[in-house]
């Protein structure tokens, strides 16, 4: 099997399981109980704060534990949105593209009286500090701008969003969940505020994330209870797949340079080879691009059957068809950057992580353009457009 | 679970009939691209038995499929017979399909009936004259 899905989920590393397994079979208790036994889930459980901490450059009192990615955008969104409400500010500014996590919190914001403003990601995937700028406002509560883009992989100049947001005295988080243990990040030297991110995408557990919040900016609890996580987020912490996801981010920092120079390359191979299938266009950024993202959108196929097509190969890849998304639109991510309805529909996204190999990309470098040919071979749209019937929305070669 | 069933992966990845037929009797394309899924039905019609038929289809899997069932399922038969194919017969052939894609054997269904409505139009024109 070829995984090449790293944004959708990473496998575990053996770093993160071997730190988790002790956790379970002997410093088991519970870190609120306050006999020793329970001391010691607490040690592991603070460990593990003070290591996420150093990745980001934060102090261990600004981390939060939660269940995950989605927790945590909620979490920053909600809680810097009625911050903001008690002080008359009721503006939130954000991006067309953001994570679903991001955009349904902004939606049923909207609901409760803010305003939400996207912002237009034009078609490389970017966003400019000056734009930000232009669009912050006396009464803007938030801006909440992704680090890396889950799906075409474009990067934000986070440091420059962050200083303008500094600057206006406006509250700024970031979905690092694409780009933790995979890009640098210093929520200090960045300006960021608030900050996401999830233990799977860079080899730690499922269902394990992070909150950072700087230090006096007062979180909203979504989960009620008992004191856990200063009391902010009640529940008996889940101290294996923290100190799981503790130990897969240290070790994917300390890794970052070599692991990114070869993941490069490995995307660079492939993006080289897969636009030299005509009439194709890759998505986001080819610069400000996370290190194993790969988007593509090839006309006249369709993208969950060209994904059945490369699983028969052993090719595990995702898509933004609607048809993969169980709606009848096509990716929010791919419309927002201005691909056509038609065009979007033909997306590929493959994802590598350290763990593939240059074997495997020229394994998929065979499949994806036998599988786009055959599709394309049996597709009255894209014979239309091959005896000139309908018009190509794409240029034969590449740009 | 798979997402799809055995049946349905057999008929997307060997699909019968795909293709186009020259001089066709019939033609009927239905959907758009905007919505991801278009099918073309081509039949070749002789004494009101549909004696071929092929198709092209742009779309999912469950599209590919639900469209080369559809054609088996009226191949050798009347005319009369290939109008009255419903979406659920073909759903139902293929054994079942994940209620958000029964959309696609809708299409299936409608493609062919556009075909024959194709049929009869170009049949009544050319004895009408
Ligand atoms: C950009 C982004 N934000 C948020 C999430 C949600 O993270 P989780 O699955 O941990 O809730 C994901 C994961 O798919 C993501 O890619
Ligand atoms: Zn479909």
């Amino acid at each position: 099997m070829v995984y090449a899905d790293n944004a959708a989920t990473t496998k575990m590393s053996r770093t993160a399981v071997a730190a988790m397994l002790p956790c379970m079979e002997e410093t088991w208790g519970n870190a609120s109980s306050l006999y020793g036994f329970g001391q010691k889930a607490k040690e592991a459980l603070e460990a593990a704060r003070a290591k996420v901490a150093a990745c980001l450059g934060a102090s261990p009192g600004g981390i939060y534990f939660t269940s995950g990615g989605s927790e945590a955008d909620n979490q920053a969104i909600i809680s810097a949105a009625h911050l903001g409400a008690k002080k008359g500010k009721k503006h939130i500014i954000s991006t067309a593209f953001e994570h679903h996590a991001v955009l349904h919190t902004l939606k049923k914001l909207e609901q409760e009286g803010f305003e939400v403003e996207l912002l237009d990601v034009h078609e490389n995937g970017r966003v400019s500090a000056g734009e930000v700028s232009a669009a912050i406002r006396g009464d803007t509560a938030l801006v909440t701008i992704m680090y890396a883009n889950n799906e075409i992989g474009s990067v934000q100049p986070i440091a420059e969003i962050g200083a303008v947001c500094r600057e206006r005295k406006v509250l700024f988080h970031t979905d690092a969940v694409q780009a933790a243990g995979h890009l640098p990040i210093d929520v200090q030297k960045q300006n960021i505020d608030m900050l996401s991110l999830s233990g799977h995408k860079f080899h730690g557990p499922k269902g394990v994330g992070v909150l950072y919040a700087r230090t006096g900016i007062p979180l909203e609890n979504l989960i009620e209870g008992g004191a856990q996580e200063r009391g902010k987020r009640g529940g008996t912490e889940n101290v294996p797949a923290i100190v799981g996801m503790a130990a897969a981010l240290e070790e994917a920092c300390a890794h970052m340079d070599e692991n990114m120079a070869k993941v490069q390359a490995l995307r660079d191979k492939l993006i080289g080879g897969l636009r030299r299938i005509p009439h194709s266009v890759l998505n986001g950024d080819e610069k400000h691009r996370l290190p194993g993202n790969v988007s593509f959108c090839f006309e006249g196929i369709e993208g969950e059957s060209l994904l059945l097509l490369l699983d028969d190969k052993g090719i595990c890849a995702s898509s933004g068809s609607a048809c993969t998304s169980g709606s009848l639109d096509p990716s929010h991510v791919l419309l927002a950057i201005g691909r056509p309805h038609e065009v979007a529909h033909g997306s590929l996204r493959l994802s590598l992580s350290e763990e593939n190999t240059e074997a495997e990309v020229e394994e998929i470098l065979r499949a994806v353009p036998e599988v786009v040919e055959y599709l394309r071979g049996i597709s009255p749209l894209w014979k239309d457009k091959v005896i000139g019937k309908r018009e190509f929305l794409l240029p034969e070669s590449y740009r | 679970m798979a997402l799809y069933s055995e049946k349905v992966m057999d008929h997307f990845r060997n699909p019968r009939n795909v293709g186009s037929i020259e001089n066709a009797d019939g033609i009927g394309e239905v959907g758009n691209a905007k919505c991801g899924d278009i099918m073309k039905i081509y039949l070749k019609i002789d004494d009101d038995i549909v004696s071929d038929v092929k198709f092209e289809t742009f779309g999912c899997g469950s599209a590919i499929a639900s469209s080369s069932m559809a054609t088996e399922l009226i191949k050798g038969k009347p005319v009369s017979e290939a109008l009255t194919l419903t979406n659920k017969a073909v759903t139902e052939a293929l054994d079942g399909l994940p209620a958000h894609k029964l959309h696609c054997s809708v299409l299936a269904e409608e493609a062919i009936r556009a075909a024959v409505e194709d049929y009869h139009s170009r049949h009544s024109a050319g004895t009408g004259a």
